[in-house]
Parts: C-alpha cells; sequence; structure tokens
C-alpha cells in the first residue's frame, strides 16, 4: 500500500471519514505518521476552542475576583483554588463520573430557522464533556494571570481616564483592558501552550474514544502497544506537538505585536520565546 | 477489621460504613496514598540534583558538555510532559532488557526488534518471570519515578539555570574584588543568593509535580487512581460483601479533596520559605521583611 493511499485512508479517520478498521500488522512508519497526524485534529479542536471561550470567561473571573463585592470575589476565589489546586487528570475522571450521572435530558434550542437538541448525554463524550473540563479549567488558570495584571494596572492609566470622564464599560474596554492584556500576554502564552499540551490528557484519562476515533495519544499509545517499539511512535506525537506549540507561538507572538503597537519597537518587549513552566 | 464484620449482610448503619471502609481493599486505598507521597519523597530529590546537573552543565564552559546541558533543558519545552512519562519507562525498561540480553546471553544472535515484537531471552527479562509480584510493582514504580525525575529535572535546571543568571553581576563581581576564588564566589555568594530567585520557580515546578502524580495510574501503578476506580465501581450483592452502586463520583472527589490539601499546606509551607530567602535582598520581597517575620 503506497504512502499516498494510506493517507487518503487515514488521514481523517479520526473524525469517522475514512478506512474504520486500523492497521494490525506490519504497520508501516507512515500509518503512524498519518494516524497520530489525524488525531491531532482532536487536539487542535480542543486547544482552539477551550482557550476561545476560556479567555472570555477567565476575563470574567479575574474581574469577579478583584471586585469589592464578596458575593463575586469568594465564588471567584473558590473556583480559582479548586481548578489550580487539584490535577486535571483528577477533573477529568470526577467530570466524566458527574457527567454519567446526570439525568439524561434534552433540550431544545430554537435559533429561529432550526432547532438543535442539546441532551445532557453528550457530556459524557469526550468531544464536549472533556471540552467543558479544559475550559474550565485554563479559565481558572488564565483568570488567575489576569487577575495578576488587573492588579498591575498603573493607577495613573486609570486617573487618566477619569479626568476623560470615562465611566464603566468606557473605560474597562479602553483603558484597564488593553493594559492587563498587554502585561499578561507572556503568561497568557504560556498558559496557552500548557493548555495545549494538556489535551494530550483526555482520551488517556476517563472519556473513552468512540470506534477509536481518538486524538494523537490514543493513536500513539496504540502504537506503542501493537509494536512494543515506543521509539517511533512517540517521537512523532513529540514533533507534532512541537510544530503546533510553534505555531502557537507564532500567532501569539502576532497578538503581542499588535497589543504594543504603540510602543518603540525598540522598547517593545519581546514576547518571551522560552516559556518559563509556570503552571 | 472489628469483630462484628464477620457476616457483612448483618450490619447496618454506622457499623456496616466502620466495616466498609476498613476492608483489606480500602487499606490498600489507604495505603496508595503513601505511595503518592513516596513518589514525591523520591523525585523532589532526584529531580532537584538533574536540575543542578543541568544548569551546571548548560553553564559550562566545555562546548559537549554545555551542549548536552542544551539539549536536556530544552527537550520539554515543546512537548507534553505526558509523552515523556509515557516514553522514558517503556524507554528504559527495554534499554535494560537489551543491555542484560547483550551480556546474560550473547549465544542469542538475531535481531531484538522482530517485526511487531521486542524479544529478548528469558534470563534478560526484568523483573525475571519468577520474581514475585511485589518486585515487579516496585520496579514499575520505581521506572516511573525515573521518568518523573528526569522531565521535572528538566524543568527545575530551566529555573535553577534562570536564577542563577538572576543574581546581580554586582554582587559577584565585588566578590571577585575581595578576592575570593571563581570556586569561593559560586559556592559562598552565587549559590546562597540564587536560592531567592529560583524559590518561586521551583515552588511552582513542586506544584505541578503533585499534580503529575496521578498520572503514575497510565504507568501501571496501583496509585490512588486506580483504587479510586476499583472501589467505586458497582459491586452487586452476588459477589461481594458489601454491593454497593457506582460510588466512583465519591471516591474521586476524596482525591480531589486530598490534593486540594496537599496544595494548599504546600502554599503556606512555601510563602513562609519565601519570606526567609527574601531576608536582606534588595527587592520589594526584601524590603517588607518586618512583616514577614511577625507573621
Amino acid at each position: 500500500m503506497s504512502c499516498l493511499q494510506t493517507i487518503s485512508d487515514y488521514a481523517l479517520r479520526s473524525i469517522g471519514i475514512g478506512k474504520r478498521l486500523l492497521p494490525v500488522e506490519d504497520i508501516t512508519l507512515c500509518e503512524q505518521f498519518v494516524l497520530i497526524g489525524s488525531g491531532m485534529i482532536w487536539n487542535v479542536y480542543y486547544a482552539v476552542l477551550a482557550l476561545f471561550a476560556g479567555f472570555f470567561f477567565a476575563t470574567a473571573i479575574a474581574l469577579a475576583k478583584a471586585s469589592n463585592n464578596r458575593l463575586l470575589s469568594v465564588p471567584a476565589k473558590v473556583f480559582i483554588f479548586v481548578f489550580r489546586g487539584s490535577p486535571l487528570f483528577i477533573q477529568f475522571f470526577l467530570a466524566y463520573e458527574a457527567f454519567v450521572f446526570l439525568p439524561k435530558l434534552g433540550m431544545d434550542i430554537d435559533l429561529g430557522f432550526m432547532t438543535i437538541t442539546a441532551e445532557t448525554r453528550w457530556l459524557t463524550k469526550a468531544w464536549l464533556g472533556g471540552l467543558v473540563v479544559l475550559f474550565l479549567n485554563t479559565s481558572a488558570y488564565s483568570a488567575e494571570i489576569f487577575y495578576g495584571a488587573y492588579n498591575s494596572v498603573p493607577k495613573g492609566d486609570i486617573e487618566a481616564a477619569d479626568a476623560y470622564g470615562m465611566q464603566g464599560f468606557a473605560k474597562f474596554r479602553r483603558v484597564i483592558w488593553p493594559t492587563m492584556l498587554r502585561l499578561s500576554w507572556p503568561s497568557y502564552t504560556n498558559e496557552a501552550i500548557f493548555l495545549y499540551h494538556a489535551t494530550a490528557l483526555i482520551f488517556v484519562s476517563s472519556f473513552p474514544a468512540w470506534r477509536q476515533m481518538g486524538d494523537a495519544m490514543y493513536y500513539a499509545r496504540y502504537f506503542a502497544q501493537k509494536t512494543f517499539n515506543p521509539f517511533v511512535c512517540y517521537p512523532i506525537i513529540a514533533g507534532y506537538f512541537i510544530v503546533g506549540t510553534l505555531t502557537l507561538i507564532y500567532v501569539f507572538g502576532i497578538i503581542n505585536r499588535r497589543l504594543n503597537k504603540h510602543l518603540d519597537p525598540e522598547i517593545r518587549s519581546q514576547l518571551k520565546l522560552r516559556p518559563n513552566f509556570m503552571r | 477489621m472489628m469483630g462484628f464484620c464477620a457476616d457483612p449482610a448483618t450490619v447496618e448503619g454506622v457499623k456496616w460504613w466502620m466495616c466498609y471502609l476498613t476492608t483489606n481493599t480500602h487499606i490498600s486505598f489507604y495505603k496508595s496514598f503513601l505511595v503518592v507521597l513516596a513518589l514525591l519523597a523520591l523525585t523532589a530529590p532526584l529531580a532537584m540534583l538533574l536540575g543542578f546537573a543541568g544548569a551546571l552543565a548548560r553553564r559550562s564552559g566545555i562546548f559537549p558538555v554545555s551542549l548536552i546541558g542544551h539539549t536536556y533543558t530544552s527537550m520539554v519545552r515543546g512537548v507534553p510532559d505526558i509523552v515523556f512519562f509515557l516514553f522514558i519507562p517503556i524507554a528504559m525498561d527495554q534499554a535494560f532488557e537489551l543491555t542484560r540480553h547483550k551480556i546474560l546471553c550473547p549465544e542469542v544472535i538475531g535481531p531484538v526488534y522482530q517485526g511487531n515484537d521486542f524479544v529478548v531471552c528469558t534470563a534478560a527479562k526484568l523483573p525475571l518471570s519468577t520474581a514475585d509480584a511485589w518486585v515487579h510493582t516496585t520496579y514499575g514504580f520505581f521506572l516511573a519515578a525515573f521518568g518523573f525525575a528526569i522531565v521535572f529535572g528538566a524543568f527545575a535546571a530551566n529555573t535553577i539555570d534562570g536564577a542563577l543568571s538572576a543574581v546581580p553581576k554586582a554582587q559577584l563581581e565585588t566578590a571577585a574584588a575581595y578576592g575570593m576564588t571563581k570556586r569561593q564566589t559560586f559556592w559562598q555568594i552565587h549559590l546562597p543568593q540564587m536560592w531567592g530567585f529560583a524559590l518561586p520557580g521551583l515552588s511552582n515546578l513542586w506544584m505541578i509535580l503533585v499534580k503529575a502524580t496521578p498520572l503514575l495510574f497510565l504507568l501501571g501503578v496501583e496509585d490512588v487512581v486506580y483504587w479510586a476506580g476499583a472501589l467505586g465501581k458497582t459491586k452487586t450483592a452476588a459477589y461481594f460483601d458489601y454491593p454497593h452502586g457506582d460510588w466512583r463520583l465519591g471516591y474521586f472527589a476524596m482525591l480531589l479533596v486530598f490534593y486540594l490539601f496537599v496544595t494548599w499546606v504546600s502554599e503556606n509551607f512555601l510563602s513562609r520559605m519565601q519570606a526567609k530567602f527574601n531576608t536582606g535582598q534588595a527587592t520589594i520581597g526584601g524590603k517588607k521583611l518586618p512583616q514577614g517575620i511577625a507573621r
């Protein structure tokens, strides 16, 4: 079987398009590359969606934590402590068991032109349940980063906004938020990298892979068990992750440049390409 | 086990719980918490040693040594740690077996990788197939601990290297001006001051290490996750003395509380350490000192 044939068979296998049967014997290097890459679709899906949704939720949580109202700040603090203080691995297990217990309810969401039926049983599937856990987890970590940045917004900026008569949302949107993002961006980049790496945990923890449609780690483990040779499949998945990480750093670097474009390029702090391992 | 537990079918209420929570499997579950703590106690010092070695190798003037240091410290950068956790134990196991295979049975010729199999002679198997079960368990545990130590050593090397660079140059220049040798400067000026800078990073690392311990489960060690899953499963009255429904949610909640507690204790301890190391440093933390001591 040629490698092109393998690509057309397996490239989209992880999302259910292509050949069902996994290679069992005489596994070629090409098959390992293609299938692990196919699984990578899931890792990217989790990382992108969880990061995007988590970004907004984290901002809200950070503001709640900084709020003077105890009804807002205490729940925010508890949320952050629970999700940052416990292993993501345990969170996956706990969430899966909790989702299994949910009553099997169906709910119709009327979108006007069409109706979507949301059912709680989808939460026990990795594509939604795993995503929810990752979303909550990254929200807690990012909220702590944003909270730190919020506290570091220079007083002068806020006084200047007050002097211009800015209030409420306008002040936040135009003065506080941009500075907050600017200050937190290097750490947030780090968090994004960690979240991307954490996507490798979903299928090896509790969420079952449906029809062997798993993520990159799932296929890597499959090959390691089938071939008894970890020296091929794990370096392959490592390579994929390095490429993904570099892409992520590149994209976040572009955003960083945009956030700081008012600064002199000389002063402009370069986004640290060397992530520190603070998570 | 208490005396009245002899016939589990008859006990009820509080007594049932007392009997249920002291079954042999539950004792193993409690012991597995010690496995987690043992892993931490073994990995943390080992990772620190590797971290020091890595950081010093990286800063070495000898090119091959610094190359090794650089490779080691950057290996963890782009790849999820879980890939290493799964890869290193298998790789080490195969490396040991391969070495033993070459030494113990040189008469067996032929490749070790035969198609989809990894074949070594019986005498080279680790542990030997005749060994007791606990030998297998311990061997697996040590492989896992080494995997953890190697990954976290690389993290620690990054942190220590950064902290060594963060010590103000003026301090080292002053030491040189006083006529201290390079060795004296390193041990008496550079290293003691490094700790204050390294501690925030190392504290974080400790937290990550604590939160990485449930991954032992993936390596086949019978740890807290394994037992929580095994004990929580639905038990039918036909086969078990203490039948119950699916209680995994409760058991995993227990693990969550355990980890939150460890986090909480560590946070308190580490912030005290930080206050101690900040003593006398010309930093914001150091200036805050009076309150730090009062606490």
